[in-house]
């Protein structure tokens, strides 16, 4: 592999090689022009920046530890495991990140109506949250089957005075509600800050995003360094769009010793079709606003998606990960329900941290990782968000009734 | 010169703005559509706008989107929708048929292959709602040898600069969204659309046509009266629901609207009003 410069992506229109881009109706193609311009000048501004990290560290609590998982370590025989805790955040997931900095750009943009979509129902706690702190009218946007699958969350949302529309088009899951909140968008553009949730959707979602996860491995890897003196040698992160896994990869990028793995939801098994894994078993094509690996049919239809979490139930996924795939900067894996449920447990009971079931399927792959390397090698694991949320969908899988 | 440059050519001449409905193929059942376009091209349609069903319609309202999905139980693809095309063009040879439709399934089958199948099948014009032209330019130089025409959208957030842009990329006519929103919105300022339509034309001699919010006769009326085309959709698709299961039902009373466009938007154009190309 000839040596890439990482920080030239993506271009000035968007794109991550062949990835990326902005395929977008024409109406939206003003609203996107103008948040591009606000991203970049606001990017480099001194009170801008100064905001944000006030509110990182005043509200969302930042900086989270990154914490040496020492039983789990032993337990595995192999690399030492490190969370970076992500769960610790105000509102329980690395979300919140993200709508911190995009909800500073609407009130810098004058906008009154904050919109977004969500699929586990942490990016649109999140995004509620900020909504309520800057006094912002708020839309999320749920697929219905999401709503039921993840109730508290949708409780939560409306305590914080946000309005949850659940949609009942298409499969009513994240890909729909990401639909309708597009259309939302286009109707409203005039007054309405579309908050994109993860590294997808049209640039500059998936640079910005990224731009506001990256202060995930940008402490992840200071910490790490004075821990132990080195960096890391494997990051581990689950990938449903991918904004926690592209925020903990990349300010790593330039680290070529430091290897990298995206783990995707293989749902009931790849060979099922009844998965999310389009960078394991996709193909390239374009959807919400980009091109990038998606799981699709024959005539190029989008298909139905499976897994048990539903943050990582989506056909698509972020393009700079399509383009990590390629580039072979990145790899990518995938692990069934049943393998996140045991990663959900272990991790558990052995370091009493309940995580989400996104975030178990990272451990999961860690539990195979970890007893293959040295125990003088260390793992960085995302851990994205705290498993409440998912309490009764476990017990439900279990036959449990709470 | 093409069929589409022919066809606006004609209209011209005689005064009168091009009629352009609207369906969504394959809804409510394949085997309905190529019937429905000749009824609607003998009400009085000038040119078919042919909807290729996708999954996830972003940029269309619920009336489409339901099209969408009554058209996807029979899978419906864009290989069934170009051989609809094919079917059309033995008996038409002069109607042109563009379609509308969404990236990804042009994408999946390969532009090269797709433009070769479209001229095959006689397809006139291409328009891919989430495709602007700065993305355009890999399909666009296959489509111009193919003779397709690119169709482009122009939005009432379109900035001047990107008018200019988009006219330049855009072939056969340029298609002008009246309405912020999705398809089947409501209510349409005509005032403002002659406006609008006049700042589009400092950039193009191509015709203007209007679509989102055209709902009746009348409507159809007041535009025609300052577009080159009209194009309407969803007050056509919504009756493909009513009729559900009775496809003959459904090309009758959807003739029964296009005519009765026709017949306002001739009066409109005959009672003084000159062409505005």
């Amino acid at each position: 592999m000839s040596k890439i410069d990482w920080a030239a992506f993506p271009d000035a229109r968007g794109h991550f090689g062949p990835y990326g881009g902005r395929f977008v109706s024409e109406t939206l193609m003003g609203a996107l022009d103008e948040l591009q311009k606000a991203y970049e000048q606001y990017m480099g501004d001194a009170d801008f920046m100064a905001e944000l990290d006030h509110d990182l560290q005043q509200f969302v609590g930042r900086p989270n530890p990154l914490y040496h998982a020492e039983r789990l370590s032993r337990e595995l025989g192999g690399a030492q495991v490190y969370f970076k805790r992500e769960d610790l955040n105000h509102t329980g997931a690395h979300k919140v990140n993200n709508t911190i900095g995009q909800a500073l750009l609407a009130k810098r943009l004058g906008k009154t109506r904050i919109i977004a979509e969500t699929g586990a129902g942490q990016h649109g706690v999140a995004t509620a949250t900020v909504a309520a702190r800057l006094g912002l009218e708020c839309v999320i946007y749920m697929g219905e089957e999401d709503t039921r699958r993840q109730t508290p969350n949708v409780y939560r949302m409306r305590l914080l005075g946000a309005e949850v529309v659940a949609v009942k088009s298409g499969t009513r899951t994240l890909k729909d509600a990401l639909n309708e909140a597009m259309r939302d968008w286009v109707t409203n553009v005039d007054d309405t800050f579309y908050i994109i949730g993860t590294v997808a959707g049209p640039h500059p979602y998936p640079a910005m995003v990224r731009d506001f996860q990256a202060v995930i491995g940008r402490e992840a890897r200071a910490q790490h360094l004075e821990m132990t003196g080195k960096l890391p040698d494997a990051l581990v992160a689950c990938v449903g769009g991918g904004s926690n896994a592209i925020g903990l990869f990349h300010p790593f990028l330039d680290d070529e010793s430091v290897e990298m793995i995206g783990v995707e939801a293989a749902g009931a098994g790849i060979e099922s079709g009844r998965h999310s894994a389009p960078l394991c078993a996709g193909q390239p094509g374009v959807l919400h606003g980009n091109r990038t690996y998606l799981m699709e049919d024959e005539h190029g239809q989008i298909v139905g998606t499976h897994s048990v979490s539903a943050g990582l139930d989506y056909p698509g996924v972020g393009p700079e990960h399509a383009w990590l795939k390629d580039t072979g900067r990145a790899r990518y894996v995938a692990v069934t329900d049943d393998q996140a449920l045991e990663g959900f447990h272990r991790l558990t009971r052995t370091e009493g941290i309940i995580p989400a079931l996104e975030t178990s399927h990272a451990i999961a792959h860690v539990l195979e990782l970890a007893p293959t390397m040295r125990p003088d090698q260390s793992i960085i694991v995302n851990l994205s968000g705290r498993g409440d949320k998912d309490l009764n969908t476990v017990a439900e899988r279990e036959g449990i009734t709470l | 010169m093409t069929r589409i440059e022919q066809r606006f050519g004609k209209l011209r001449s005689e005064n009168r703005a091009a009629l352009v409905p609207y369906v969504t193929a394959g809804d409510p059942e394949p085997g309905a559509t190529v019937p429905l376009m000749h009824a609607l091209v003998k009400a009085g349609a000038d040119l078919i706008e042919l909807g290729v069903p996708f999954s996830d319609p972003m940029a269309d309202g619920p009336v489409i989107q339901k099209a969408c999905e009554r058209a996807l139980r029979y899978s419906t693809s864009l290989r069934d929708v170009l051989d609809m095309v094919a079917e059309f063009r033995k008996t038409d040879a002069e109607t042109p048929v563009v379609l509308m439709g969404y990236l990804n399934p042009v994408e999946r089958m390969g532009y090269e292959t797709f433009v070769e199948k479209a001229r095959e099948a006689g397809l006139d014009g291409l328009l891919t709602v989430d495709l602007p032209p700065e993305e355009c330019d890999e399909v666009a130089g296959l489509l111009e040898s193919a003779q397709i025409a690119p169709i482009f959208l122009v939005a009432p957030t379109t900035s001047d600069e990107r008018i200019g842009h988009v006219a330049r990329a855009a072939r056969g006519f340029i298609y002008y969204v009246s309405l912020k929103g999705v398809t089947g919105s409501q209510t349409l300022d005509t005032s403002a659309l002659a406006e609008r339509l006049e700042a589009i034309r400092q950039h193009t001699d191509l015709p203007l046509g209007v679509g989102f919010g055209i709902r009746d006769a009348e409507t159809a009326g007041q535009v025609a009266r300052v577009a080159d085309a009209v194009v309407v959709g969803s007050a056509i698709v919504r009756l493909a629901e009513e009729f559900d299961g009775d496809p003959a039902g459904f090309a009758h009373a959807a003739s029964e609207v296009v005519a009765g466009m026709r017949v306002e938007m001739d009066r409109v154009r005959a009672s003084g009003v000159e062409a505005s190309v």
